[in-house]
């Protein structure tokens, strides 16, 4: 099998993950409580999807 | 390749992926609104919605079908005594998929896998639902 000749350095492993990044998720506004929630799921704050799908939110 | 070749394995071999979505599809007919990941919300509803049509249809043979796969003999009257009165007169689209949140212990994404008058359902069964609801967060409390 073909393997690496050298080892790379610190700083070049590390310039190479420096491009890994998180991504910001896509969010909506709740039509009911106006909080931000993930597009297509029911809202994890009030419980709503479009209008008057009920989870139960418990209070902790 | 596996173009075109439907439905999902969940990982199991054939006999254990059977009854896992009769168990889903019958609980869904005892609880009228039960809580799953997606994929295997997706799966259930069409497997049920078929079991639906069978129970708005009601004869020998229909009930025959329907007996040859939910798992308890009760839920299968009470589909066709309860619940196919409801959807007389609906063709197919008699459960709806809403997707919740992702499932703390593995991330998996959930849903929430109702009927379509569940609304209704649950106004009618409510108050006996309700009281049950507010002892059990006086306990954890």
């Amino acid at each position: 099998m073909a393997n690496p000749t050298h080892r790379h350095s610190r700083a070049r492993r590390d310039k190479r993950r420096a491009n890994w990044k998180g991504q910001t998720p896509n969010l909506t506004q709740c039509p009911e409580c106006k909080e931000m929630k993930l597009p297509h799921r029911a809202c994890a704050a009030c419980g709503t999807y479009n209008g008057n799908k009920v989870l139960e939110i418990v209070e902790k | 390749m596996r173009h075109k070749v439907d439905g999902r394995l969940f990982g199991r071999p054939a006999n254990q992926r059977k009854a896992l979505l009769r168990g889903i599809v019958t609980a869904l007919f005892d609880n009228q609104r039960i809580e799953t990941t997606v994929a295997k919300a997706k799966e259930a509803k069409r497997i049920a919605e078929r079991l639906i049509t069978f129970g708005i249809k009601g004869d020998l043979h229909s009930k025959r079908q329907v007996l040859s796969y939910v798992t308890c003999r009760p839920t299968a009257s009470k589909l066709f005594n309860d619940i196919a009165p409801r959807f007389q007169g609906r063709n197919g689209g008699y459960l709806r998929i809403v997707q919740t949140r992702n499932r703390l212990k593995d991330s998996a994404p959930m849903a929430i896998l109702e009927f379509v008058d569940y609304e209704s359902v649950k106004q009618a069964k409510g108050k006996a639902a309700k009281t049950e609801k507010v002892e059990k967060t006086e306990k954890k409390a």
